[in-house]
């Protein structure tokens, strides 16, 4: 009995370790462990035995099934490792092959260097306000002190509206030339001190590679008891250099604008040849035109008869005093990102925007 | 305006300061540099005075003249010359070989038709300096003194024929700069430069001698009053408006019409003004210098001898210079002799007191005026010529004494002219009134520059442009004192407060080297977007994250525009807003709805092969009709909307990101079929608010297959969502809701229910019906055809239940199912499916 034992056992094991496959193990464990094979047939009936052997075939019958049991598990192991790899290599991908489409989506350039530049001024402690695109000629003109023969008040600089039978009031209506208005209509509504920017569309009758008829514009305003020249150029230094970098400098050029003075235009040292004029390559950069310098923005210290249009004692211009200015979003992007045609950002081809998402 | 440094350098002493020089000090002081130009002979070196010797026949070219020219070489120069009026004889400008003529061509030795050519022997229009091109400019006639010049001299040792010219930019405050002198005076207070006198001042009279360019004659005290008085035999003028504060007339006679000289001529060119003929280009170049204009009546065409200005009454027709009937309008200035209007004032002239070929009296009229009614005119006629641009400014009345002085010098030495009687004055202004002077406080500028500047200092800089600058109180401690300070005439409109010496001061001194601060009283907190910005850039910042591309379109369209959205005149938002002068009739109007733009840029796109186009803009629409707000203005408000290649539940997959990311939960559609450009079966009012409360925030649907196909778009979808109504009901933040500890139940229902009844209907029954326990209820599908009656429509629920405190029993699970069924029946028809 325990040599047919040993035998079963031996064939058992020479089956196991002749299987190739994880499904021929799951035959021979049928085969050789089942419920008609052999061995557990022995085992089961080692009751029927005479009681001396009854122990000793049971032991080794057990060990047998044991011992098969495990090779067919070690060989199972054995081989599904084997499989697994084989597996895998034939599911070999090219993984250069495009991914799932997304839909791809952005914010258009405008948006981004606008918000750019709303929080460079949220970190300078101004806040955003926003105003309305149609204005009276007080507003956009008047109480921002433009003389009456100003020509930004000529129809080739202004659009303006054509009278409307629905609209009360015998007025004339304008789209606005600039963000400004919105200077006098925040001193309105809030006390001193004051520090806002104003972003937002503007519109004046222009067509060409740098001009659209629309355009956006971010306004600032800073009043108080105490604000200089100085802090002027202190504030835009700051924001220069959020925009163009650190190793930025401005400088304050003196010109004019009805609603300021003193009026400065601030020019950027320019980023493209590190205010040289001059490329590493020897040619003049053609960015600032050889000058080291690109004008950014028009500023100056607020007119004291703008303060005095506002109407209020708390703008009393011998008790306040404080600086505007009004920069280009256009003009900004052009300089960062390099394009040369507004129209393009008004033309919208997603293949263009989509280079700026 | 347009300076040419030579000239310039008549009133200003430029030894050492180049062009770029001149440009770089102005550009940092308040004047900015247009652009620099050279003006005439790119080499004007190389071309010298010439004496034609002999001028034969071209053997083989009938209009071609073979000269021999004497250039001061050992041996004449053989010149082809092709003009008709070269002769033996004439004294002539040679460009030699190696000239760059105007505009880049050389002039090479070539041969003509077989005939060497050793130069080109010149045109005043070839030089730069004159529109003469019948022929060669015979200097001989031109230039007094020319036949003395030894041959091969430069031209240049006799006339300014080429120059430097810088084209400044001149803001509208400075209509001193407008002029030569006004030009010359910054430059000094820039660069240090010495100011010579006025050249209309007795000082200033020789230096133009000394300069060579024209003939001695004594100067006058421009600023005095005429010692000849202030009337002329048989003229009178009479002012009958205060918009004329000064008229000034004088008459010159012995007047030959005929050109004016070379180096006038070659400074007019270079100014960018053409010669015409000596009496016009004598008050073209006064007002050049002066920044004041003149003008010349042929004293003889006068009818009667006498000017009145007056302001015209309304409809009343004037024949101006140019040969055009203009209509006036009342209040506009008009010039009368005894026959009628004879010149719009400070405009332009008129054609029948012209000075013509014949003329030999000349009446100089030099007058001030009010600067908006002329610029008015000016606009209304768009006649902004360089002299009603200038009037337009409202110049000084002082200035017209200056013009008359200069005019009269250069009219006696350029002209021959002699002035007879006195100088007519009227208007109202009165020399003897004075502009008190004006105070700067020393502590003023340290305010508000943030630098300060010492009242020496202030005085030096403010000097240097011709202010009169007194220090009241010099034993003032520094910073406390004041200086009063006398405003030059020219400057009197500009400068009229403290503030305005103030900018003075700091453009000329302070700018360039301003130490930057931050302002020393900050707010104690950061700023923030205010909520509904967050909001709006949380619901831009939503769509992008879905995949959708924002436009950014024009605020402008068509009036054509409504009526491809299939509007109906009547529909509130096909009354858009007119601009009154549009660039084009493309962009006439104002937008009444974003859609048209998204419309535009999608065709666009999908003209130039991109498809399945999602795209979405925020901006403004606008309306003819009054702003809530601001009831005398169109109302506008700012919108956002999306467009996709897709149908309605694309777009209404977008508008759950949009409300999501707005963090409003309680919004709606409801079906219309009443928006023109939307698909009336598959369209809908976006709703927010239930009730009395509910407002209507937007639309959604599948744009009008018609209207799609206008734009050659196939089927789109849309929202439109109007953020100043929606923003303020986003809330702040959501109040933070537990998930539960205890798991839910969940089940799904199929009821069948009639083909009227809205799923959003049928979810409300269920979510009414299940109560307290219920989580959520949700439509996951809907079926019509195979197995659903003809009009019902299967719908799939998902239900949800919990409770926050227990896991829920089979029981109460059961219940809340047995509700939601009988509710669904009982409300809505609801049956079951399998
Ligand atoms: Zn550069």
């Amino acid at each position: 009995m325990q040599e047919r034992i040993a035998e079963l056992r031996a064939a058992g094991e020479a089956a196991v370790a002749a299987a190739t496959t994880t499904d021929q193990l799951e035959e021979l464990r049928v085969q050789h462990l089942g419920r008609k094979a052999e061995l557990p047939n022995l085992l089961r009936n080692v009751s029927d035995l005479p009681p001396a052997e009854r122990g000793i075939v049971g032991k080794a019958a057990n060990q047998a099934r044991q011992a098969l049991q495990a090779a067919i598990d070690a060989r199972v192991a054995e081989l599904a490792e084997a499989e697994l790899d084989a597996k895998l290599v034939a599911d070999r991908v090219d993984v250069t092959l495009p991914g799932k489409p997304e839909p791809v989506g952005g914010l258009h350039l405008l948006t981004r260097v606008r918000r750019d530049i709303e929080d460079i001024f949220l970190g300078l402690g101004f806040d955003v306000v926003e105003g309305p695109e149609t204005e009276t000629v007080h507003y956009n003109f008047d109480a921002l002190n433009h003389a009456a023969n100003h020509p930004a008040r000529d129809p080739g600089d202004t659009f303006y509206l054509a009278p409307s039978p629905r609209l009360s009031g015998d007025i004339q209506r304008l789209l606005r030339t600039h963000t400004s208005p919105m200077q006098v209509r925040t001193m309105e509504e809030q006390d001193p001190p004051v520090a806002v920017v104003v972003p937002g569309r503007v519109y004046r009758p222009d067509s060409d590679a740098t001009h659209t008829p629309q355009f956006h514009q971010v306004e600032g305003l800073w009043i108080d008891v105490d604000i200089t020249l100085a802090d002027l150029k202190g504030v835009l230094l700051s924001v220069a250099r959020s925009i163009f970098g650190a190793d930025r400098d401005i400088r304050l050029r003196p010109h004019f604008f009805p609603f300021t003075e003193p009026s400065v235009e601030i020019d950027v040292s320019c980023h493209l040849c590190g205010g040289t004029g001059r490329l590493r390559s020897g040619e003049r950069c053609p960015l600032c035109k050889g000058t080291g310098w690109i004008e950014i923005l028009g500023s100056g210290m607020v007119d004291p008869n703008v303060l005095s249009a506002v109407g209020r004692p708390e703008y009393d211009p011998e008790r306040v005093q404080g600086f505007a200015f009004g920069m280009g979003i256009e003009r900004i992007a052009m300089l960062r990102y390099g394009l040369t045609d507004l129209r393009t950002l008004y033309e919208n081809d997603v293949r263009l925007l989509e280079q700026y998402a | 305006m347009k300076a040419p440094l030579k000239w310039l350098g008549e009133y200003v002493d430029l030894t050492g300061l180049d062009a770029a020089e001149v440009a770089a000090r102005l550009n940092v002081t308040g004047t900015e540099l247009d652009r620099l130009i050279h003006h005439g002979v790119e080499t004007p070196e190389t071309v010298v005075v010439g004496r034609v010797l002999s001028a034969e026949q071209h053997p083989d070219a009938d209009r071609l003249r073979v000269c021999q020219v004497d250039i001061g070489g050992e041996e004449p120069s053989q010149i082809v010359c092709g003009a008709p009026n070269v002769a033996q004889g004439l004294t002539v400008a040679v460009a030699t070989v190696g000239t760059v003529m105007p505009g880049g061509m050389k002039i090479k030795k070539a041969k003509l038709r077989g005939q060497v050519s050793l130069g080109m022997i010149c045109s005043a229009r070839e030089l730069g300096i004159g529109e003469e091109h019948d022929g060669i400019l015979a200097l001989n006639e031109a230039l007094p003194g020319a036949e003395d010049v030894a041959p091969g001299t430069p031209l240049t040792s006799v006339l300014e024929h080429a120059d430097e010219v810088l084209d400044l930019e001149i803001t509208p405050n400075r209509p001193d700069c407008l002029g030569l002198y006004g030009i010359a005076r910054e430059v000094a207070a820039a660069t240090g430069a010495e100011l010579r006198p006025a050249p209309w001042t007795a000082a200033g009279a020789p230096a133009a001698v000394a300069s060579g360019t024209s003939a001695p004659g004594p100067g006058e005290d421009a600023d005095a009053p005429d010692p000849a008085g202030d009337a002329i035999d048989g003229f009178a003028v009479e002012v009958r408006t205060p918009l004329c504060p000064r008229f000034t007339a004088r008459l010159f006679e012995g007047v030959t019409v005929g050109p004016s000289p070379l180096w006038m001529q070659a400074r007019l060119s270079a100014a960018g003004m053409r010669p015409i003929n000596n009496v016009v280009d004598v008050t073209n170049y006064v007002m050049l210098v002066t920044g004041q204009p003149l003008h010349a009546f042929d004293a003889d065409r006068v009818a009667g001898g006498t000017l009145v200005v007056r302001e015209a009454a309304e409809g009343e027709e004037l024949e101006t210079l140019d040969g055009t009937t203009r209509a006036l309008r009342a209040g506009e200035l008009v010039i009368d002799d005894a026959d009628g209007p004879t010149s719009l004032a400070a405009v332009m002239g008129g054609a029948r007191s012209e000075v013509h070929e014949g003329t030999t009296r000349v009446l100089l009229e030099v007058a001030s005026w009010d600067g908006p009614t002329i610029h008015r005119t000016a606009q209304r006629l768009s006649l902004f010529s360089e002299a009603a641009s200038r009037n337009a400014k409202g110049l000084a009345p002082e200035q017209a004494s200056w013009a008359q002085a200069l005019a009269t010098r250069l009219l006696r030495e350029t002209v021959g002219a002699t002035r007879v009687g006195g100088t007519i004055e009227a208007g109202t202004w009165d020399p003897n009134v004075v502009a008190p002077p004006l105070t700067v406080r020393e502590a003023r500028v340290e305010r508000l520059l943030g630098a300060a500047v010492s009242r020496p200092r202030q005085t030096e800089l403010l000097e240097a442009l011709g202010f009169v600058v007194t220090d009241a109180e010099p034993d003032a401690p520094a910073g406390a004192g004041t200086l009063q300070v006398i405003v030059p005439a020219e400057r009197r409109a500009d400068v009229t407060r403290e503030v305005d010496l103030i900018e003075e001061v700091a453009r000329l001194g302070v700018v360039a080297d301003l130490e930057p601060t931050l302002p020393a009283r900050r707010r104690p907190s950061s700023a923030r977007l205010t909520p509904r910005q967050q909001a709006r850039r949380r619901a831009e910042d939503a769509l992008v994250g879905r995949g959708l591309q924002e436009v950014v379109g024009w605020s402008f369209t068509d009036a054509g525009a409504a009526g491809r959205l299939g509007l109906t005149a009547d529909d509130p938002r096909a009354a858009a807003v007119v601009l009154q002068n549009p660039l084009s009739e493309d962009q006439a109007v104002l937008r009444p709805t974003i859609l048209v733009s998204l419309l535009d840029i999608a065709r666009h796109n999908r003209t130039r092969g991109v498809e399945g186009l999602r795209i979405f803009e925020t901006g403004t629409v606008f309306r003819d009709a009054p702003d809530p707000t601001r009831p005398d203005m169109p109302f506008e408000h700012t919108a956002i909307a999306a467009l996709v290649q897709d149908d309605v539940f694309a777009a209404k997959g977008l508008l759950e990101a949009l409300f999501s990311a707005l963090r409003i939960e309680n919004w709606s559609v409801e079906a219309t079929d009443e928006v023109a450009f939307l698909h009336p079966g598959r369209a809908a009012k976006v709703l927010v608010g239930s009730g009395a409360e509910q407002v209507q925030v937007g639309l959604l649907g599948e744009v009008h297959p018609r209207v799609a196909g206008t734009w050659d778009l196939p089927r789109v979808a849309t929202f439109l969502v109007d953020l100043d109504k929606t923003l303020p009901l986003a809330p702040e933040s959501r109040p933070f809701r537990p998930v539960g500890q205890f798991p839910d139940a969940r089940f799904d229902l199929a009821v069948l229910v009639p083909d009227d009844v809205t799923a959003a209907r049928t979810v409300a029954t269920a979510r009414k019906a299940g109560g307290a326990l219920l989580e959520d209820v949700a439509v996951f599908d809907a079926y019509r055809g195979k197995g659903v009656p003809e009009g019902q429509v299967s719908l799939a629920l998902h239900v949800r239940l919990r409770a926050a405190d227990r896991t829920l029993t089979d029981e109460e699970i059961g219940g809340t199912r047995d509700k939601i069924v009988a509710a669904l029946a009982e409300k809505v028809g609801g049956v079951l499916r399998g």
